[in-house]
């Protein structure tokens, strides 16, 4: 695992990431093509059977949303379990079944039908259930797949545990000496989120706080960069989920809340104002418990999906246009964003860790004014 | 909408794996590197003190030799100055004592010298009274040889008394 | 139709950020260039700054998103 050494070159480094988004956009083209074909023979179209033009931002939604395959190269592709707890009973099966949304499947309790990369039961003559998100709660199907996303959240933690405990066992060798190796690349790393993030913000209680901090640091930033790897470990838009974020966020929430002190809560629930303005302040202080947190999902959020859209969309005027000359303009703009999207990957694990850091730290203050 | 509305199986999915992630990091990863971190920090913090301390103490030593040389030449100085000063009384003390013995040695041979002067004297005045009385002896025993003379002498002297 | 105004909506909300991103950044450097001992500091509060703002740009792509079937 020791590869600092070439992070050390920077022509290295950089013609490293040419090639990796070289080779993307050229996986980008099959798979946009490959993925495109399908669908016009998606079961609601097939009495058409003509080629459909090509629409954009059915494809840049495609990849940004979750999938229960996962796309490899050509028309190869991984099935994924679909996990379904339904009203009847729990439903385990491959996502072979759906033959990419050509089938339906009848399972044990109902037969069910990809719509979209998303499972829906079939009730009488097409009569769709679709499956519940957190916010419209169907009470039929609620869908627990290994989704693309999981097993993508999966490959970072192995990733994760790999480069860590391996630093880990590290520290615990050279006990006492100077860093080498991986361990010298994490220790700044480490050192940065601990002096720049944690401490400024937090306090002198900032120890209690740092194991969260640190995985959370890592785990956005390690997504971050796996999204932005366009084949089979990455590919899927994880952080760029807003389920993911808005775990992220709640577990921010909940952490600020828990170790809220008792200024915390007297600024909340007995400000300095009079005391007839506490049915207004109330509403705003709650709101403002909520806002946060959730401006921190949302940002995560947007940003990555919206690099992901950008790099699609360039990507995708090759297509638009029918012309391959195009690439000569869209391919040194993708890079050019592709880079970028490496910066923001560093720069939004930076921001949540911090701003979760910042709010810990008006919780947990001892005393203001 | 679809894309912002959080759909329940990847929230719990991420819940679990993130819950999962922390555990395992906290227990195997954190733990362990911050430990090792701060402690090496502690280490080198320590050390940077006891760098200071043994500056500081070096610093003590160097005063405290510095207070001790000082303070031993001054001693050396008071006992040199003793040493002076009683060398000197010393000095004094034996020319004082020369110089009386040496008046009273002076004044004791002096006493002699005119003790054994006087001596010496009174045996020359013998002598020369004993020498005188001999030479007058033979002189008178000389002149008196032939009696005309003796007879001249008695004229003389009868010459000169007169009566 | 409703995703086009959406859209357009999220660029206004993008220029209002741009703006604001524009003057924080700006004002930063004039900070830096005036005290430049004091360029992490002021680096880190211009990026909680810049994120404050960006997140209000990003709700309007967010109601963007909204418009999108």
């Amino acid at each position: 695992m020791h590869f600092s050494h070439v992070l050390k070159s920077k022509k290295i480094a950089l013609s490293l990431i040419l090639g990796v988004f070289l080779t993307f956009c050229t996986c980008k083209t099959f798979a946009t093509q490959a993925e495109h074909a399908p669908e016009t023979e998606q079961p609601a179209h097939t009495e058409g059977g003509h080629e459909e033009a090509f629409n954009p931002s059915e494809v840049i939604l495609e990849h940004i949303a979750d999938s229960h395959s996962i796309h490899l190269w050509g028309t190869a592709s991984i099935a994924l379990p679909v996990i379904l707890y339904t009203d009847k009973g729990l439903e385990v099966f491959s996502a072979a079944n759906f033959e990419h949304g050509h089938k339906d499947f009848a399972g044990k309790h109902y037969t069910y039908r990809l719509v979209k990369d998303k499972v829906a039961i079939v009730e009488g003559t097409d009569n769709l259930l679709p499956a519940a998100t957190v916010l419209s709660l169907n009470k039929k199907l609620i869908d627990f797949s290994i989704t693309r996303n999981v097993v993508s959240m999966w490959m970072s933690m192995l990733i994760i545990f790999i480069i860590f405990l391996s630093v880990s066992s590290a520290y615990k060798k050279r006990e006492g000496k100077a860093p080498k190796g991986l361990q010298s690349f994490i220790e700044p790393i480490i050192m940065f989120v601990r002096d720049d993030i944690a401490r400024p913000n937090i306090g002198y209680k900032y120890e209690r706080f740092m194991p969260l901090l640190l995985t959370v640091f890592f785990f956005i930033w390690v997504n971050n960069l796996i999204g932005l790897v366009p084949f089979f470990p990455g590919g899927a838009n994880l952080t760029g989920n807003i389920a993911v974020t808005f775990v992220l966020a709640f577990i921010t929430l909940v952490v600020v809340n828990i170790n809220g002190n008792k200024y915390y809560w007297k600024h909340i629930f007995a400000p300095d104002v009079p005391v007839w303005l506490y049915p207004i302040m109330w509403p705003v202080e709650l709101v403002g418990i909520i806002s946060k947190p959730f401006a921190l999902m949302i940002r995560l959020f947007a940003n990555i999906t919206a690099g992901h859209i950008i790099v699609l969309s360039l990507i995708s005027l090759i297509f638009v246009f029918k012309a391959a000359s195009v690439s000569l303009v869209s391919v040194p703009f993708v890079v050019f964003m592709d880079v970028l999207e490496l910066l923001v990957a560093a720069l939004q694990a930076f921001i949540f860790t911090l701003l979760t850091a910042l709010f810990i730290g008006t919780a947990i203050e001892e005393h203001h004014h | 909408m679809e894309l912002v509305t959080p759909e329940i199986g990847l929230v719990f999915w991420t819940s679990v794996s993130f819950f999962i992630l922390f555990i395992i990091l906290a227990k195997f990863a954190w733990k362990p590197i911050m430990g090792a971190i701060s402690e090496r920090e502690r280490s080198i913090e320590d050390a940077l003190l006891k760098a200071e301390a043994a500056k500081d103490e070096m610093a003590r030593l160097t005063n405290e030799n510095d207070a001790l040389l000082k303070q031993a030449r001054a001693e050396r100085d008071l006992i040199l100055k003793e040493a002076k000063v009683l060398k000197d009384q010393i000095v004094a003390d034996a020319k004082d004592n020369a110089q009386k013995e040496g008046a009273r040695m002076i004044e004791l041979a002096r006493i002699e010298i005119n003790n054994l002067k006087a001596i010496a004297m009174a045996d020359v005045k013998n002598q020369v009274a004993s020498l005188s009385l001999e030479i007058a002896e033979k002189v008178l025993r000389k002149q008196f040889e032939d009696s005309s003379k003796q007879d001249a002498l008695v004229a003389d002297l009868l010459k000169e008394v007169k009566l | 139709m409703i995703g086009s105004i959406a859209a357009l909506g999220a660029g206004l909300a993008v220029i209002g950020a741009g703006i604001g991103i524009g003057q924080v950044g700006g004002k930063a450097m004039e900070g830096i260039s005036r005290q430049p001992e004091a360029a992490s500091k002021i680096q880190t509060a211009m990026i909680i700054a810049a994120a404050l703002i960006e997140g209000a740009a990003l709700f309007g792509v967010v109601v963007s998103f909204l418009g999108l079937r």
